[in-house]
C-alpha cells in the first residue's frame, strides 16, 4: 500500500523584494539580488518554493573600528581606513553578496561627520563594488535623520536598502526611500505586533513602498534570547504564508552587531573552559546565523569572514532541492 | 469568518430593477463596494425580479466578474440557473445551496464536481429544519457522505446548520452553536461552516447588534463564513476582533483596517 505523504499547503507567500538596480534599471550595480518569495517554511523544498537563497551582507564601517578584537581585525587591517577598499575586499576575497555600509563616523560622540562626508563615502563604495548596498546610520536617531535624506538622494536609482525605520521614527527613512526609490528596513523590537503595525504605517505613507520593505525583527545573539527572535520570526513567517500581507516581507538580521557586542565573542580571556577566542567568536557568529536561517532569515549582516564562509556553505547545502 | 456579501440579490429593489433593465451599473457598484469593505465572496441571487432565472443568473455572473475579482456564490433554488452561471464563471465558484435531500444532492454535487465548485449544504431534509443539534449533525453527516461519494473534497463543503430568528426560534440558538462544534468532528479534513447571518435578526428591532453578537459567538464555535452585509462596519469590526481573539490573525493596533483592506 502506498504511503500518503502529508505535506503542508500554504495559501500565500512571502513577497519577493529586489535589491539594487543595474544600469538598465537606473542604477550602477553589476547585478540585483532578489530575496523572499518563499511559499513554504525555510528550506522545506518539498512543501513549496524557496526561489531565492538567503544572502550574506558583510559589514563595512566608514571609519576604523576601535573595539574590534584582533582576531577579526586582522582580516581588514589593511583596508580599515578606506571603506571602498574594505567593501571591495569583502566582495572579492570573502564572497559577500551585499555590503552593509555603516556610517559610524556620523556619530556626534565620535567624528560627527557631516552628511557631505557620508555622501562622499557612499559614492566611493558604490564605485568600488558592484553588489547591492545596505545603508545604516550611526545609531543616533537625530543625526541619522539628518544624513539619510542626502544619502538617499546621492544614491538615487541604486535601490539601496535603507536602515532603519522604527515605529516612533519611520518617516525620515520611509520618505527618503519613497522619494528616491529605495527599499527600506522596518525595525521592531522583538515584537510581532509592532512589526506588523510599522509595515502598516509605512504602507499608509506610500502604498508602493509595501513591496519594498524588509523586516528587521531585531535578533538576539546565541545565548542572549535567540529563542525569542526565533519564535517571533517563525510567527511572522506563518502569518505571511497564511495570507497576512502586512507580515509577508523578507527579513534581515543584524548578526554582527549582536554577536560582537557579547563577551563570549570578544573577550580574549574568558572563562577557562571557553577556549580560544578566535575560534569561539567565529563559531558564535556562525551558530547564531545558522539558527536564524532556520527561522526564515533572508539577509544576514555578518562580520567575520571565516563565519561567513561557514554560513555560505551551509546555505549551499540547505538550498539543495529536497523535494520528493 | 469569511463574509459572503449578500447585497446582490433581486430581493433588493435596485438590483431587481438592474436585472430587469439589464443595467450592469448597480450590480457592479455593489460588487466593488462589498469587495472594498472586506467581503470574501459575492453572493448572486436573481430573486423574484424576472421569471426567466437562467439567463438572469448568467447575466449577473458576467457583469459581477467584470467588476470584481472575488469568487462568486451562486444563490438559487433553480439548479438550471446555477449551472448556467457556473458555465460562465471565470474561477471556481460556490453553489448556494443544497439540502440533505437525495435527488438535489445528486444534481448539486455532480455540478460541483464538474465545475470544481464549493457547495453550501443545508442541515435540513424534506421534513424541514430540525429542532435540535443531534438531528442537524445527522443531516450534516449525510451531506458529508454524499459530498465525498461524488468526489468533491469535503473541505469544499460549507454546512449551514440553519439559523432561526431570535424572536421566534430562540431555543434554536444553542443548538446551532452545538452543531457548529460537532460538524468539525465529522471528518478529517472537516467540512467548513456557514450561516445566513441576518436570519438571526429577522423581524427584530436591533438587527445589527443581534447579527454581530451572533457572528462572534458562532466564530468561537468554529463558524468559517457567513452570508452577511459586508457594508455593516460594526459587523466587520467585530469579526476582525474575534479573529484576533481566536488567534487567527496576528494583532497590531490597526487590525480592523487590515482586515477591512484585505482585498486591496
Amino acid at each position: 500500500m502506498a504511503v500518503e505523504i502529508l505535506k503542508e499547503k500554504y495559501r500565500s507567500s512571502v513577497r519577493e523584494v529586489v535589491l539594487g538596480a543595474t544600469k538598465e534599471e537606473g542604477g550602477t550595480r553589476a547585478h540585483t539580488i532578489k530575496v523572499g518569495g518563499e511559499t513554504a517554511l525555510p528550506f522545506l523544498h518539498f512543501e513549496g518554493k524557496i526561489p531565492n537563497r538567503p544572502v550574506v551582507a558583510m559589514e563595512v564601517l566608514d571609519m576604523a573600528p576601535e573595539d574590534w578584537p584582533p582576531s577579526v581585525k586582522s582580516f581588514f587591517e589593511d583596508v580599515y581606513n578606506d571603506p571602498a577598499a574594505w567593501a571591495k575586499k569583502c566582495v572579492d576575497e570573502y564572497g559577500a553578496d551585499m555590503i552593509a555600509l555603516r556610517f559610524k563616523s556620523a556619530d556626534p560622540d565620535l567624528k560627527n561627520a557631516s552628511a557631505e562626508d557620508c555622501v562622499a563615502t557612499l559614492k566611493k563604495v558604490l564605485e568600488a563594488v558592484g553588489v547591492p548596498l545596505i545603508i545604516y546610520g550611526c545609531g543616533k536617531t537625530e543625526k541619522d535623520n539628518e544624513i539619510i535624506g542626502p544619502l538617499a538622494e546621492a544614491g538615487e536609482g541604486e535601490n539601496l536598502l535603507l536602515g532603519v525605520a522604527e515605529q516612533e521614527n519611520f518617516k525620515p527613512v520611509a520618505s527618503a526611500a519613497m522619494a528616491y526609490k529605495h527599499s527600506v528596513i522596518a525595525q521592531s523590537p522583538i515584537d510581532i505586533n509592532i512589526a506588523k503595525q510599522l509595515n502598516i504605517l509605512i504602507s499608509e505613507l506610500s502604498t508602493p513602498l509595501l513591496e519594498r520593505i524588509v523586516i528587521d525583527p531585531t535578533i538576539a545573539a546565541l545565548g542572549y534570547g535567540i529563542e525569542y527572535s526565533y519564535s517571533i520570526m517563525e510567527r511572522a513567517r506563518f502569518g505571511a504564508l497564511n495570507g497576512d500581507r502586512m507580515l509577508a516581507m523578507p527579513m534581515i538580521g543584524n548578526v554582527s552587531q549582536e554577536v560582537w557586542s557579547k563577551k563570549e565573542a570578544f573577550l580574549e580571556e574568558g572563562e577557562p573552559t571557553w577556549g580560544d577566542q578566535a575560534e569561539r567568536s567565529l563559531a558564535w557568529e556562525a551558530a547564531t546565523s545558522m539558527a536564524l536561517l532556520q527561522a526564515g532569515m533572508d539577509i544576514l549582516v555578518m562580520r567575520n569572514p571565516e563565519s561567513v564562509k561557514i554560513v555560505k556553505k551551509q546555505i549551499d547545502d540547505l538550498m539543495q532541492d529536497n523535494s520528493y | 469568518m469569511i463574509i459572503i456579501g449578500e447585497r446582490i440579490n433581486g430581493m433588493f429593489r435596485d438590483i431587481a430593477k438592474a436585472i430587469r433593465e439589464k443595467d450592469p451599473k448597480p450590480v457592479q457598484e455593489w460588487a466593488q463596494k462589498q469587495e472594498a469593505m472586506g467581503a470574501g465572496y459575492l453572493d448572486l441571487n436573481v430573486g423574484p425580479a424576472v421569471p426567466e432565472r437562467v439567463p438572469a443568473m448568467k447575466w449577473l455572473v458576467e457583469v459581477a466578474q467584470e467588476a470584481s475579482k472575488l469568487p462568486l456564490c451562486l444563490d438559487s433554488t433553480d439548479y438550471d440557473a446555477i449551472e448556467a452561471g457556473l458555465e460562465v464563471c471565470k474561477q471556481p465558484a460556490m453553489i448556494n445551496s443544497v439540502p440533505a435531500i437525495a435527488d438535489k444532492m445528486d444534481r448539486v454535487f455532480t455540478l460541483a464536481q464538474k465545475f470544481d465548485a464549493e457547495v453550501i449544504g443545508l442541515a435540513m431534509s424534506e421534513e424541514g429544519i430540525p429542532k435540535d443539534a443531534e438531528s442537524r449533525v445527522a443531516l450534516s453527516m449525510e451531506l458529508v457522505a454524499n459530498c465525498d461519494a461524488y468526489g468533491v473534497p469535503v473541505d469544499r463543503l460549507y454546512i449551514d446548520p440553519l439559523v432561526l430568528p431570535a424572536n421566534v426560534g430562540q431555543d434554536h440558538g444553542p443548538e446551532v452553536f452545538e452543531t457548529l462544534r460537532q460538524i468539525k468532528l465529522l471528518s478529517d479534513p472537516p467540512p467548513k461552516t456557514t450561516v445566513g447571518l441576518s436570519n438571526i435578526s429577522q423581524g427584530t428591532k436591533n438587527r445589527e447588534l443581534l447579527n454581530r453578537t451572533f457572528a462572534v459567538m458562532a466564530m468561537a464555535c468554529g463558524l468559517d463564513s457567513a452570508i452577511a452585509d459586508a457594508c455593516d462596519e460594526e459587523l466587520v469590526a467585530a469579526v476582525a476582533t474575534a479573529r484576533v481573539i481566536l488567534n487567527m490573525d496576528i494583532y497590531c493596533d490597526s487590525y480592523v483596517d487590515v482586515f477591512r483592506n484585505q482585498n486591496l
